[in-house]
């Protein structure tokens, strides 16, 4: 165990890490941007990211961390998709307001 | 009993090839009829199957009594503790069943290029007989129970298919129908016994099988049931009481079929099947006595119902049930070799019966009732001369092969059950008598057909006379095959299948041996009856011009027989009916207002909940992601709460 395990308990992560996912819940709840969905998106990713860093370094096996490369790796692909989809629609109907978004349905 | 296990690659390879060649011969006239010079089909079909019977010769030469060879081909069924291999078993008894069925095969199909010449449908003929041919082969060689069934399914279907042979006449269509439900009935007994045989012994093999049983104590509940479900099998096979309905009207098929599959070979199965396993049977003395009851009454009650027939085929038909019955009783009464001896001889003569009778029907354009011939001795004299001595074989004539193997059942008879005994004897005179029945209404006397018939009466062709001469010398000689000891130093069928039936010996009961002398006794006396009756059917044919009389005209018990007994009728208003009856039920009520409205509702309902539910896709996204969130969360308390 390094120096800033010792001093930082386990449980101070975990409750930031659900404080970060709760914010991102929320964003992605009551806000109407595309765009700022999106960085909710990634904030609530990168909270999960910031639990599992967490416990691979108090539990010392490595497999936490290992995942969480994968988690950026799909994160970036998402965002890229996102992104793309966020300027088409924005050509498109020059908004990106969610709630404009409701042509698709039954 | 050591057997001797032959592994010659040779033999191996003509074991396999046997039942092959069949099979090629049925494909190539299948597929490539369309193809085929008219009438090639005819000589490619009795072509493969005459290379089988060499092969059979062949093998025949090369087998002794106590060898056998086994040829395990592909594992076929393999799941948990079960273990069925697709396998193929050549032993004596084997061989002299294949010795019958390509044999006899091969002069039918020799006979039926002749027979079918004009018949629009020749190339499906053979093709149908080739099949026939390979799944009898297949029945009688497997080494299992699931192999034998295998091909009692694929006869049963061949069966079905050239009975239907003239298929726009819906007449025949029922007759096939008929034929294929009744044999369902027996199948479903056989299908059980299987079953019970896999549940109590793990496996299907005939000869771990025969050695588990042999171990287990006589007559035991399981035992009993096992074979009883066997013979139900055999039942509707082999046309016994109660599922004989189907022969007689099998007739409708083209004749060289009758001679075929209803006299030679199909009906026969049931009787392999129940050697094939003797040990099982043996020790179940019960289910014995029941086979020797059912064989004693199917041979009298068919016998009687012989007697008034007016239809030459069908007249031949009851012949077939009667005969049968009497190698069920050999059977019942633990003779097996007799059973299988007169399963070969029957299959001679009766073969030579039903080809005959097709000649006289060629010959008169379709005629088969017996009233309407007479005075065919001059016209046809091949076909004359073959079937008077085929009848006397049938009859019981001495020295002709029906007298040695009619009267070896009977001798076993008078070992070990007198009643049973004077029953069979009884059904045997009555067997002469319809039998000369039949010659002298066809062949004596004057012809009693339109002149114009008459003029066109020709003998048949060679390849329809050669059979009937060659099948006429099997029905003369095939007496050979087992001359009882008082004749020849042993009985040569007996030693040769005793491998196979020696299995049952311990378990049977033996009554006292013969002496030579009450031997000779019993077949004179049988061979005598059967001259006097030939006699009494002469008188009353021949010396008095007795016809049948019209059906008006029956009275009494020649009423009952003329109309067999009703049972056709009695099945008609007790099974038929009822089975319609309640099929309108279910079709009119339980299908309409059961079936139907669960059917309709669940169509209903599924249209109906994805009309109310699709309102859900308002295209809200934010209202997505909240249900989503929602979801989320709910499936975490659920997480939480469990």
């Amino acid at each position: 165990m390094g120096p800033v395990e010792q001093i930082v308990p386990l449980n101070w992560y975990i409750v930031l890490s659900t404080f970060l996912f709760c914010i991102g819940v929320m964003g992605v709840l009551f806000r109407r941007n595309a765009i700022i969905i999106l960085m909710c998106i990634e904030i609530m990713l990168n909270s999960v990211n910031l639990l599992l860093v967490s416990f691979s370094a108090y539990t010392g096996n490595s497999d936490g961390q290992v995942f969480v490369f994968f988690t950026m790796v799909v994160a970036a692909a998402e965002v890229a998709v996102g992104l793309a989809l966020m300027m088409s629609i924005y050509r498109n109907i020059g908004s990106t307001d969610i709630d404009v978004l409701n042509k698709l349905k039954w | 009993m050591s057997e001797h296990l032959l592994n010659d690659p040779t033999l191996i390879f003509l074991g396999l090839l046997i039942p092959l060649l069949p099979l090629v011969g049925f494909l190539i006239n299948g597929l490539l009829s369309k193809f085929l010079p008219r009438g090639s089909a005819g000589w490619i079909g009795s072509g493969v199957v005459l290379a089988s019977f060499i092969c059979v010769v062949f093998i025949f030469k090369s087998v002794g009594p106590t060898d056998m060879i086994h040829i395990d081909l592909f594992n076929w069924i393999a799941v948990s503790g079960i273990d069925i291999s697709f396998g193929i078993h050549i032993d004596p008894l084997t061989i002299i069943m294949m010795l019958v069925v390509t044999g006899v095969g091969f002069l039918i199909h020799l006979y039926s290029i002749g027979y079918m010449h004009d018949d629009e449908g020749f190339n499906r003929f053979f093709t149908y007989l080739n099949l026939f041919i390979f799944f009898m082969l297949l029945l009688v060689m497997g080494s299992n129970y699931l192999v034998m069934f295998i091909g009692w399914e694929g006869v049963g279907l061949c069966s079905y298919l050239l009975i239907g042979f003239w298929f726009k006449n819906e007449a025949y269509n029922d007759a096939a129908q008929k034929a294929f439900v009744m044999n369902r009935i027996g199948d479903l007994g056989f299908l059980l016994g299987m079953f019970f045989i896999l549940f109590n012994f793990g496996t299907l093999e005939f000869n771990i099988v025969q050695k588990l049983a042999s171990g287990l104590t006589p007559d035991s509940t399981i035992l009993i049931t096992i074979t009883l479900l066997l013979f139900v099998g055999a039942i509707g096979k082999s046309a016994q009481l109660p599922l004989y309905t189907w022969l007689p009207d099998a007739m409708a098929g083209p004749t060289p079929v009758s001679a075929l599959i209803h006299a030679a070979t199909m009906v026969t199965a049931g009787v392999y099947m129940i050697v094939r396993s003797n040990v099982l049977f043996a020790m179940a003395p019960a289910t014995m006595t029941i086979i020797l009851f059912i064989g004693v009454t199917t041979s009298v009650f068919a016998a009687f119902i012989g007697l008034k027939q007016n239809d030459i085929k069908k007249i031949l038909a009851y012949s077939t049930v009667s005969q049968l019955g009497l190698m069920f009783a050999a059977l019942g009464l633990g003779a097996f070799s007799s059973g299988i001896f007169h399963l070969v001889t029957h299959a001679f003569f009766k073969a030579l019966l039903f080809l005959g009778a097709g000649s006289v029907i060629h010959a008169l354009h379709g005629e088969q009732d017996v009233r309407n011939m007479g005075g065919l001795r001059k016209l046809i004299p091949i076909t004359f001369i073959t079937m008077l001595i085929a009848s006397l074989a049938i009859a019981g004539f001495p020295l002709l092969s029906g007298f040695f193997s009619k009267d070896e059942i009977l001798a076993h008879a008078y070992e070990a059950n007198k009643p049973v005994w004077i029953i069979l004897s009884f059904s045997s005179f009555l067997t002469a008598f319809y039998m000369f029945r039949l010659i002298y209404l066809t062949f004596y006397n004057t012809f009693r057909g339109t002149e114009e018939t008459k003029s066109h009466v020709h003998e048949s062709p060679w390849t329809m006379t050669v059979p009937l001469i060659i099948l006429c010398a099997l029905s003369i000689f095939g007496g050979l095959l087992g001359l009882p000891e008082v004749f020849s130093e042993h009985h040569w069928l007996d030693s040769y299948l005793s491998g196979v039936t020696g299995g049952s010996v311990p378990f049977l009961h033996h009554g006292e041996h013969l002496s030579h002398g009450m031997e000779l006794g019993l077949m004179s006396l049988a061979g005598f009856g059967a001259i006097l009756v030939i006699l009494y059917a002469r008188n009353r044919y021949i010396k008095l011009h007795q016809l049948p009389p019209d059906e008006t005209a029956l009275k009494g018990f020649e009423k009952l027989i003329y109309h067999k007994f009703y049972v056709d009728e009695l099945y008609e208003k007790f099974i038929s009916q009822p089975v319609f009856r309640l099929s309108e039920f279910t079709g009119n009520w339980i299908d309409k207002f059961i079936i139907d409205r669960v059917v309709n509702g669940s169509g209903w309902l599924v249209d109906f909940s994805g009309r109310t539910l699709r309102l859900l896709q308002s295209g809200n996204t934010g209202f997505y992601v909240f249900a989503m969130v929602i979801g989320m969360v709910v499936l975490f308390i659920i997480r939480l709460l469990i």
